[in-house]
C-alpha cells in the first residue's frame, strides 16, 4: 500500500532511530499529542528504538478518553429512549460514564447502532421517519469536518428528526494547558498530523513562540514517528521553537480550507470540560445558533446527569503527560479492559490500553 | 363431493418459491414436506427416522459441535450452510479425525424463503462432501417473525481418528514449531465487506473450506502433530493465546512471517483493525516437532486447502501462558487475547 509500506519500512526505521542517536547529547522529553500515536509507539516498540536520553510522554489525543462522563451520561439517558435511534462510532461502546454504558444500555433494549460514518446515520434518520436519530459527535478537529456536514445535509433534506450530541475537542487548547501545568516537563510536541492536515498548521506557531517549544505535525507510521522525533530533538539540541511540517504528504500550512467553511457554519468554538482535566476555555466546538435547532441537548433536555469519575482513575494526569500507566495503582488488577475504571483503558487510543495490550 | 382423481392427500406441493410459515414448524404435512424436499433431498439421506445409524470401525472416534449465526446469511465465497458444515469438519479435522458424519439442525424465522433454504441445503451438501463426509440426520424449528435472524443452524459431527497422536494444546512442547497454513483475515473481512453499511467494495473472498485434506496430507506424512488449531472468531492471535495459556508455554510469532492479502490489509487500515484479530474460517495452526517442520511444511504445501503455508513462529519457555510478536522493526511486543469484539475506531 502506497503511503503505508515505504513508511513501515525497518530499514528506514532503524535509520532513523540511529540518526536521533546521532543528534542527542542531553536528555529530552517529548510528548505525542494524539492517541494513534501512542499505539503506534507501544505497538511497534519504537520507544525501545530510541536513545535512553529520549522520553516519550503520552498526550491527551484520544477524543474517546477525554469525552465527559457527564456527556456519556446524557448519551445513555438519550440512548434509552424509545423513539430513538442513537448512532455512534464503535469506539464509545465501552466507555463507562457514572453508571453505565452503552453496549449495557444496548443490552437492556435501547437501539444503539455503531455507524462508520455520520452521515450513514442520516440516511437511518431519512429512512425512519417515525424516530428520533441521534448521531453522538466526538472527536477532534479531524471528524469535525464529516460530524458538520451531516448537520448540513440534515438540514438540506428537511430531516427534523436528525440530531446530533456534540462534544467535540480542539487541540490548541489542550496543548496550552499542558504547557501551562505547573508540573509539566513537555520540552517538544509532535503534533497530531490528521488534525492539522484539517485545520492547518499555523495556529500552532503562537504556541511554540510563547512557550518556546519546538512543535512538529506529525504522522501515524512508524517512520513519520520516528522523523518527528528527529526534527523534535534537532530544533532541541540547537535550540529553535519552530512549527516543521513532517507530514507533508497529508498536511499543507493552510489546512483544508473547504472543510474549515463548513466546520464555522455549524459549529462555533465553546468551552468545554475534558474528562480528567476539567474546563479548559474556548476548548471545543458546539453547534452553531444556526444550526440549534440540531442540538440533541436542546431536544431531549434537562437530563440529570451526575457525571462522576472514578475516583481512583488518574487518567487526568496519564493525558498531561504527567504519569504513565503503570504508575496507576489500579492498572491491570482493578481496572482492565473488562472493568474499566477511566476511557483510558478502553478506547482503541487510550494510553492505558496501549500498554495493557502490548506491554502486560 | 367426490376428490378429483390425481388427489394426492400427502402432497400439498406449498413448497414451489413461498416463505416459510409457522405452520412449517407445526410436526403436520407440511414441515415433513419442508424436511423431505428441502434438506433430505440436498443431502441425500432420509427423513424417515430422528436418527441414523453409522458403521464405524474400533478405534477412537472425536465429536464436536457449533452453532452459525452469520449477516448477511450469503457474502463472497460462501454462505451461513458452507459454514456450518466446514466449522464442523474443521474441528473434526483439528482432532486429526476423519469426518465422518454429521447433524444439522435449523431454527427457521418465520418468512425465510423456501428458496432460500435450498440455497442453504445445496451449499451445505456441497461442502459436506468437500470433506468426504454426510450429513446424516437434523432436525428444523421455525421461531416467529423477528425472533430470530434469517436461518440458525446448528451442526455436529463424528469423525474417526485413524492415527494414536494425542492431537491437543498440552502435547505442545518447548523448541516446536508453529506452521500457518496460509494467508488470515480473509473471512472477516469478506464478511464485513458485505455487509450493506460499510461503503467500501473489495472482491475479498471468505476462505471458508474443509481443511481435512490438508490434516490428512500432514498425517500420511507421518508427522508428529502436537496440536493442531482453526482459526476462527478473534482470529490468529486469540489461538495461539489459548496455546500459550493452556500449554503453559510461551509463542513468539513472527510478524513478518505471516501472509495477510493487500486487500485485507487495506481493508482492515480502512476500519482500524488488526488481521492478527480477524476471523478465518479456512486457516489453522498446526505445532509440529523442530525436527519435522520442515517435511510438515512441504506435506502441507502440496494441498490446495494449505498451498501457502509458512513457518510463523515458534514455542519457547521463558514467559509461560504469554504471546510475544516480533515485529517487523525487530521489537518484540506482547499479543494478548482481546477483550471482546474488535471495534473500529473513530479516526
Amino acid at each position: 500500500m502506497k503511503y503505508i509500506d515505504e513508511y513501515r519500512d525497518p530499514q528506514a526505521v532503524l535509520s532513523c532511530a540511529a540518526a536521533i542517536r546521532e543528534a542527542v547529547s542531553q536528555p529530552w522529553t517529548i510528548m505525542e499529542v494524539c492517541g494513534g500515536q501512542t499505539h503506534a509507539i507501544v505497538k511497534y516498540g519504537l520507544d525501545e528504538l530510541l536513545p535512553p536520553q529520549i522520553t516519550l510522554i503520552h498526550g491527551p489525543g484520544c477524543p474517546v478518553c477525554v469525552t465527559d462522563a457527564a456527556i456519556l451520561d446524557k448519551a445513555h439517558q438519550i440512548a434509552a429512549r424509545p423513539e430513538v435511534i442513537f448512532c455512534t462510532f464503535g469506539d464509545m461502546l465501552r466507555v463507562p460514564g457514572t453508571r453505565t454504558d452503552l453496549f449495557q444500555v444496548k443490552a437492556a433494549g435501547a437501539d444503539v447502532r455503531v455507524v462508520y460514518s455520520p452521515l450513514e446515520a442520516v440516511e437511518i434518520a431519512a429512512l425512519s421517519p417515525g424516530r428520533e436519530v441521534v448521531f453522538f459527535a466526538v472527536g477532534f478537529e479531524t471528524t469535525a469536518p464529516a460530524n458538520a456536514m451531516s448537520a448540513h445535509q440534515a438540514r438540506q433534506r428537511g430531516l427534523t428528526n436528525f440530531s446530533l450530541l456534540v462534544s467535540h475537542v480542539l487541540v490548541p487548547p489542550a496543548i496550552e494547558a499542558i504547557l501551562r501545568s505547573p508540573g509539566s516537563r513537555v520540552q517538544a510536541f509532535l503534533a497530531a498530523g490528521h488534525v492539522c492536515a484539517i485545520m492547518g498548521t499555523r495556529e500552532y506557531e503562537p504556541l511554540a513562540n510563547r512557550y518556546k517549544v519546538p512543535i512538529v505535525v506529525t504522522g501515524f507510521e512508524p517512520l513519520d514517528i520516528m522523523q518527528g522525533v528527529l526534527m523534535c530533538v534537532r530544533q532541541l539540541e540547537s535550540g529553535r521553537h519552530e512549527v516543521e511540517n513532517q507530514y507533508a504528504r497529508a498536511v499543507r500550512s493552510e489546512g483544508n480550507r473547504q472543510a474549515q467553511d463548513l466546520i464555522s457554519r455549524v459549529f462555533s468554538v465553546q468551552p468545554r470540560h475534558w474528562r480528567g482535566m476539567g474546563s479548559i476555555e474556548a476548548s471545543g466546538f458546539g453547534l452553531s445558533d444556526q444550526f440549534r435547532a440540531f442540538d440533541a441537548l436542546e431536544r431531549f433536555g434537562p437530563l440529570e446527569t451526575p457525571g462522576r469519575e472514578s475516583g481512583e482513575c488518574i487518567s487526568g494526569l496519564i493525558m498531561q503527560g504527567l504519569k504513565k500507566p503503570a504508575d496507576c495503582p489500579a492498572f491491570g488488577l482493578r481496572c482492565t479492559p473488562e472493568t474499566p475504571l477511566g476511557a483510558t483503558m478502553v478506547s482503541n487510543e487510550g494510553a492505558c490500553s496501549a500498554y495493557y495490550r502490548y506491554r502486560t | 363431493m367426490n376428490p378429483p382423481s390425481d388427489f394426492q392427500p400427502a402432497c400439498p406441493a406449498p413448497l414451489q418459491g413461498g416463505r416459510v410459515t409457522l405452520a412449517h414448524g407445526g410436526g403436520g404435512r407440511l414441515m415433513h414436506n419442508l424436511v423431505r424436499e428441502v434438506f433430505a433431498a440436498a443431502f441425500n439421506s432420509s427423513a424417515d427416522h430422528d436418527g441414523a445409524v453409522t458403521q464405524v470401525p474400533a478405534g477412537r472416534i472425536a465429536t464436536t459441535t457449533d452453532g452459525y449465526v452469520v449477516r448477511p446469511m450469503f457474502f463472497p465465497g460462501g454462505d451461513i450452510g458452507s459454514l456450518a458444515v466446514h466449522g464442523t469438519l474443521n474441528d473434526l479435522a483439528m482432532c486429526g479425525a476423519r469426518p465422518l458424519c454429521l447433524s444439522a439442525a435449523f431454527i427457521i424465522e418465520e418468512g425465510t424463503e423456501i428458496e432460500v433454504l435450498r440455497r442453504i441445503a445445496r451449499s451445505m451438501a456441497a461442502a459436506a462432501q468437500s470433506g468426504g463426509a454426510a450429513i446424516t440426520t437434523g432436525d428444523t424449528k421455525v421461531v416467529e417473525r423477528d425472533s430470530g435472524d434469517g436461518v440458525y443452524i446448528t451442526t455436529a459431527g463424528v469423525g474417526l481418528c485413524e492415527h494414536n497422536l494425542e492431537i491437543h494444546p498440552r502435547s505442545i512442547r518447548e523448541g516446536d514449531v508453529l506452521l500457518l497454513s496460509g494467508d488470515i483475515g480473509r473471512h472477516g473481512m469478506a464478511v464485513m465487506g458485505a455487509r450493506e453499511n460499510l461503503s467500501f467494495e473489495s472482491s475479498l473472498q471468505s476462505d471458508s473450506q474443509c481443511l481435512w485434506p490438508a490434516v490428512r496430507s500432514l498425517l500420511e506424512a507421518g508427522i508428529d502433530v502436537h496440536c493442531l488449531r482453526d482459526l476462527t472468531r478473534g482470529g490468529l492471535a486469540t489461538a495461539l493465546a489459548e496455546f500459550a495459556r493452556t500449554a503453559g508455554v510461551e509463542i513468539e510469532l513472527e510478524e513478518e512471517a505471516v501472509p495477510v492479502l493487500p486487500a485485507v490489509r487495506a481493508a482492515c487500515e480502512f476500519l482500524g483493525l488488526d488481521p492478527l484479530y480477524v476471523a478465518n474460517e479456512g486457516r489453522f495452526v498446526a505445532v509440529v516437532p523442530p525436527r519435522q517442520a520442515q517435511a510438515a511444511l512441504i506435506a502441507l504445501r502440496r494441498t490446495p486447502e494449505a498451498e501457502g503455508a509458512v513457518v510463523a513462529g515458534t514455542v519457547r519457555a521463558q514467559r509461560p501462558g504469554q504471546v510475544s510478536l516480533r515485529t517487523r522493526m525487530g521489537t518484540l511486543r506482547n499479543l494478548p487475547m482481546l477483550s471482546g469484539e474488535q471495534l473500529p475506531r473513530i479516526c
